[in-house]
């Protein structure tokens, strides 16, 4: 424990073979498979388990991917215990462990087989993707196979999205990213970053440029501030910069592989419920003690928070942020919080908070973790009526289809506000099946 | 091919111009805006200020000062060499007064940005007033420049050695003092710099826009970096700036957030040294 809270290197080690074998052994291979109905995808779960009873790996992992393009992603980061896990029929002993299975295959793939892309002739027609996250990748991957050339445009250095500077490498290596991405790749697709749909071209210019149809998945990675004071003394974050400094730039690595720097020291405070990967990071660089100071529940996976709290990260649930104070010399010194109780509950509707009593925590970094509001940089600088929900900043779509206007289709965070990877993979590929019929009738 | 140096000066000790092909950006690129870039792989991200762009050729102009490890790897690139990854143009363009009088300020390297910003004043009509100032008379740069655009140009130095000796908000202050009048005072430089022309012109209420250089990441409004506290809100530099009415600016806030990482870019730089002398060896 010790030694894994000083290092970037993943935190669960996947299945051998044996162990892989041994869980696929498990699987009662139901005749009304309920994991199937509860992933968002409706992977054939008792069919890729059975082949690797079989030994059969390359074509298990084929199976995944013809419903997933990013099997080894998924593995690692999807909340299985909420979807295909709850789904498990296995009363004895525990539940089978579906996302080991999906990431030992995956890997295995990655590893020995190569992945045939498995790709319709061209169909002349060519469509724009406007970021390389989840959302991105999928339609992307979903209509290259179908014939269609898509380029994908990303504004930052890398891509990937929430997966290449969001999630840390101890939950997502960053090098699975790249084979999943160059899997993508090896469809046809070609990916072109530094490019700001919205700043340095527009959904205007792509359709002049002949681009028949765009994709709108840029995410909602925009931080929303607490609006408390002290928010911008020295040493506090918000959730994203601090994950772009370690995740897109290793600031892990500084001075001797990284030039990007963050100062992480003494105790840390984290203010709100999704900050546990940041949690985790924070003891990672060092930080003598860290807090996470959230309401009601934590956002994450199961399995994620339980490791955090193995590896010394402290919850302190039903608190919330008032106000941040500094030194003469404009660095965070302390942050002072409400301690929150429920309300009696009166039968109707959710129980209220109420503030109880106010304390304090001295600290010297802090990072806010709270809400995350849609990128709509592409989304508002363009003559198209792309039409934006006042209230959360979201993408409107046609629900069906997720057709914006004329040609013009979103999915992903953009659209729902902030979820998961595979529901964003799920909305790529209905768009991708809609973008699909769009251009055979254009 | 995109990202190549073309063309390379040095117009000052240590402070460099750089014309580099990036078609998109030239095409794009308006008064007052910004650019990212990573000099190589494992780099950190840097801001710069747009100085030039031409839509035809495709080259834009960068000016920068050598001063942290970053800037010296790109001060080292020669003609034929890639920057890593550039991105822009970042920021919302500069509003550009037509038909008025403006006093334009520039300070150090960022004379260069204040060119940019005088030159379109003067050609959208407006009388330009231009005070340029450094620490040194070598450390001048685009003083020919501004002598062609300006209708009056100032130059002002900390040791005397050209022009007036002092700062450019004396200037400014002696020039308000005498009564003369203008539409817009517009500076961009050091933060110390902005910080007092913003107090200079504040007893006038003088419409005053500063250009501010705070710390940043992304630069697409994503990760917060670049936050400054304007009017007593939160703003984003790389988004809802990079121009802001210098009377509501929180300067000492600010500054402190500018000098955050200050020890760290010291060891960056010192490491930097080392490794350089070594391969000279």
């Amino acid at each position: 424990m010790e030694e894994r809270v000083r290092t970037f290197d993943e935190v669960v080690l996947g299945y051998s073979e044996e162990q892989a074998l041994a869980e696929a052994a498990r699987c009662l291979q139901c005749s009304h498979p309920l994991c199937v109905e509860m992933c968002p995808l409706h992977i054939d779960i008792p069919g890729f388990i059975k082949l690797i009873k079989t030994g059969n790996y390359i074509e298990a992992a084929e199976k995944i991917r013809q419903r997933n393009c990013m099997p080894s992603i998924c593995g690692r980061v999807c909340p299985q215990e909420v979807l295909c896990v709850m789904g498990c029929k296995n009363t004895i002993g525990d539940p089978i462990n579906i996302g080991a299975l999906e990431r030992f295959v995956a890997d295995w793939e990655l590893e020995n087989g190569p992945v045939t892309p498995n790709t319709a002739s061209s169909t002349g027609k060519s469509v724009a993707v406007v970021g390389s996250g989840p959302a991105g990748l999928s339609v992307a991957a979903d209509l290259a196979r179908k014939g269609h050339h898509v380029v994908i445009f990303e504004a930052l250095h890398e891509p990937g999205g929430v997966l290449t500077y969001g999630i840390p490498e101890f939950r997502l290596p960053k090098k699975i990213v790249k084979k999943e991405i160059d899997i993508i790749r090896r469809f046809g697709v070609e990916i072109r970053t530094n490019i700001i749909i919205g700043k340095t071209l527009t959904i205007d210019d792509l359709f002049d440029e002949g681009f028949n149809s765009i994709f709108l998945g840029t995410g909602a990675g925009l931080p929303k501030l607490l609006g408390i004071p002290g928010e911008n003394l020295c040493g506090v974050y918000h959730l994203n910069e601090f994950l772009l400094r370690v995740n897109l730039l290793k600031a892990y690595l500084f001075p001797y592989k990284s030039r990007t720097p963050l100062r992480v020291q003494g105790k840390v405070a984290i203010l709100g419920a999704r900050g546990m990967d940041a949690a985790r990071c924070a003891l990672r660089l060092g930080a003598e003690e860290v807090y996470i100071f959230y309401q009601r529940r934590i956002v994450g996976r199961i399995d994620d928070i339980r490791r955090g709290v193995e590896e010394g990260v402290k919850l302190q649930p039903l608190t919330k942020p008032v106000k941040l104070i500094g030194d003469e010399k404009k660095w965070v010194k302390m942050v002072e919080l409400m301690k929150l109780k429920q309300e009696p509950s009166d039968g109707i509707g959710g129980q209220k908070l109420i503030p109880e009593q106010s304390f304090s925590y001295s600290t010297e970094t802090v990072i806010i973790a709270t809400k995350h509001i849609p990128n709509i940089i592409a989304a508002l600088n363009t003559l198209r009526s792309v039409k934006i929900a006042e209230k959360n900043k979201t993408v409107i779509v046609n629900p069906e289809t997720l057709e914006v206007v004329d040609g013009i289709f979103a999915g992903g965070d953009v659209v729902s506000g902030a979820s998961s990877v595979i529901e964003a993979i799920k909305a790529g590929k209905i768009a991708a099946e809609s973008i699909n019929r769009y251009l055979l009738k254009h | 091919m995109v990202n190549e140096i073309v063309f390379k000066e040095e117009l000052a000790p240590g402070v460099k111009l750089i014309k580099v092909r990036a078609p998109l950006i030239a095409r794009k690129a308006r008064s007052g805006q910004f650019v990212i870039l990573r000099v190589n792989e494992d780099d950190e991200r840097i801001p710069l200020d747009l100085i030039d762009w031409n839509p035809k050729d495709g080259v834009i102009t960068l000016v920068f000062k050598e001063v942290g490890a970053s800037t010296k790897d790109l001060g080292s690139l020669e003609v034929g060499d890639f920057i890593h990854d550039l991105v822009g143009p970042l920021g919302k363009p500069s509003k550009i007064i037509s038909n008025g009088r403006v006093c334009i300020i520039g300070g150090g390297v960022a004379i260069a940005a204040a060119y940019e910003r005088a030159r379109r004043m003067k050609e959208a009509g407006s009388n330009v007033v231009a005070i340029i100032s450094a620490r040194t008379a070598k450390d001048l740069i685009y003083k020919d420049e501004f002598k062609k655009i300006s209708d009056r140009l100032i130059i002002a130095t900390d040791d005397g050695s050209e022009g007036v000796r002092g700062y450019p908000n004396n200037v400014l202050r002696n020039m308000l003092e005498l009564g003369e009048k203008f539409d817009l005072v517009y500076a961009v430089g050091p933060v110390i710099l902005m910080r007092e022309i913003a107090e200079t012109t504040k007893p006038y209420k003088i419409k005053t826009v500063v250009s501010l250089n705070p710390l940043m990441v992304d630069g697409t409004g994503m990760c917060g970096c670049c936050r400054v506290t304007v009017g007593g809100k939160s703003m984003f530099a790389c988004v809802d700036g990079p121009d802001f009415d210098a009377h509501l600016v929180d300067f000492e806030e600010l500054i402190a957030r500018t000098q955050m990482y200050r020890e760290e870019e010291e060891v960056a730089l010192k490491i930097m040294v080392k490794h350089r002398c070594k391969n000279w060896k």
